[in-house]
């Protein structure tokens, strides 16, 4: 084993910011579900929301990017 | 490092590297480099679907042609379901910003290619470009008014000041979340099926496994191409939205 104090502590702080994907992970899950349980009680209106989805998955995503950009970051720029 | 030691090489951030196409590894600024050649491909191939697409236009439309008529149909679509009519005249750019982005991820996912998307100087650029002529499109077509769009009328007057603050800093991380989101995409799905690669290279026999596995990531992979380029125009088109109606 080699290595110094900060790499193990940009490691480790990587690791822990991947924790951050899992709320995104949450976030998109309940923006699709939602989407289809509102999609099965009005089918015809399901077809005209599909931008919506599109765009609420993607602010859901960003935050879970965050995360994962942090990890990046830790990993390649410290 | 342990891995190494067993036979497992897994270097998934290195197909990322962007390296000139000619000479040594040091790169200048005027130097063609690897991301250089992809993007001109990315551009040759948007204009040649194109072209080909519409060379021979008919009553009775080819294949090509269907192709490409398809695609501007939903666009154009997209912009006037998004943005609202009076926003068509910014359709061209918004078309031509959803096929680079489209076919840069496509051509990015033929094995041993490059993908100019998976950079953040790259989507970074696009992203700016969309931010600041949003910006001055709303100042432009509304003056100060524009920034009517922090400013909630229909919220209580108590929360309107905190409201505020929390709209300005939302519109200003816009930029950084539309770059890094088709940046970090990109780069997390190649980086992924790199990995699962190195796996097939130390279990032998039992290498059809991730075979199978890169298989099905490589099919996702196609999908999140286009659904990332789909993303990104659609934010373009809300930016847009919010510029051109901002009491909205």
């Amino acid at each position: 084993m080699e290595g110094d104090i900060t790499t193990m502590g940009a490691f480790i702080g990587a690791g822990l910011a991947c924790i951050g994907m899992g709320g995104a992970a949450v976030g998109v899950g309940n923006v699709a579900g939602n989407y289809l349980s509102g999609a099965l009680r009005n089918p015809s209106a399901a077809a005209s929301q599909t931008a919506m989805l599109f765009i609420g998955i993607a602010f859901a995503e960003a935050f879970g990017i965050f995360s994962f950009l942090v990890a990046l970051l830790l990993m390649f720029a410290l | 490092m342990a891995a190494e030691e067993q036979g497992l090489v897994v270097k998934p951030m290195d197909q990322f590297v962007v390296s000139p196409l000619f000479g040594d590894t040091n790169l200048a600024w005027y130097e063609p480099s690897n991301s250089t050649l992809w993007m001109f491909l990315t551009v040759s191939a948007v204009t040649a679907f194109f072209l080909l697409g519409t060379i021979r236009r008919g009553e009775i439309p080819s294949r090509g042609q269907m192709i490409v008529e398809l695609i501007y149909g939903f666009v154009r679509n997209m912009v006037e379901s998004v943005a609202g009519r009076d926003a068509i005249k910014f359709f061209p750019y918004i078309m031509t910003v959803f096929m680079f982005i489209a076919l840069s991820n496509i051509l990015g996912l033929i094995p041993m290619s490059f993908t100019t998307t998976s950079h953040i100087a790259v989507t970074a650029v696009l992203a700016l470009t969309v931010f600041i002529s949003v910006t001055v499109i709303g100042f432009v077509k509304h003056g100060l008014k524009f920034l009517g769009l922090f400013w909630i009328k229909s919220a209580p007057i108590g929360l309107r000041p905190v409201l505020a603050l929390i709209e300005i800093m939302s519109y200003f991380v816009r930029p950084v979340s539309h770059s890094i989101r088709l940046a970090g995409n990109m780069m997390a799905g190649h980086a992924m099926i790199k990995v699962f690669a190195a796996f097939a290279g130390v279990l032998g026999i039992g290498a059809f496994v991730p075979v199978v596995a890169i298989s099905a990531i490589y099919a996702l992979e196609l999908l999140v191409a286009l659904i990332q380029a789909y993303v990104f125009t659609i934010l373009t088109c809300v930016y847009l939205r919010d510029a051109l109606h901002p009491n909205h």
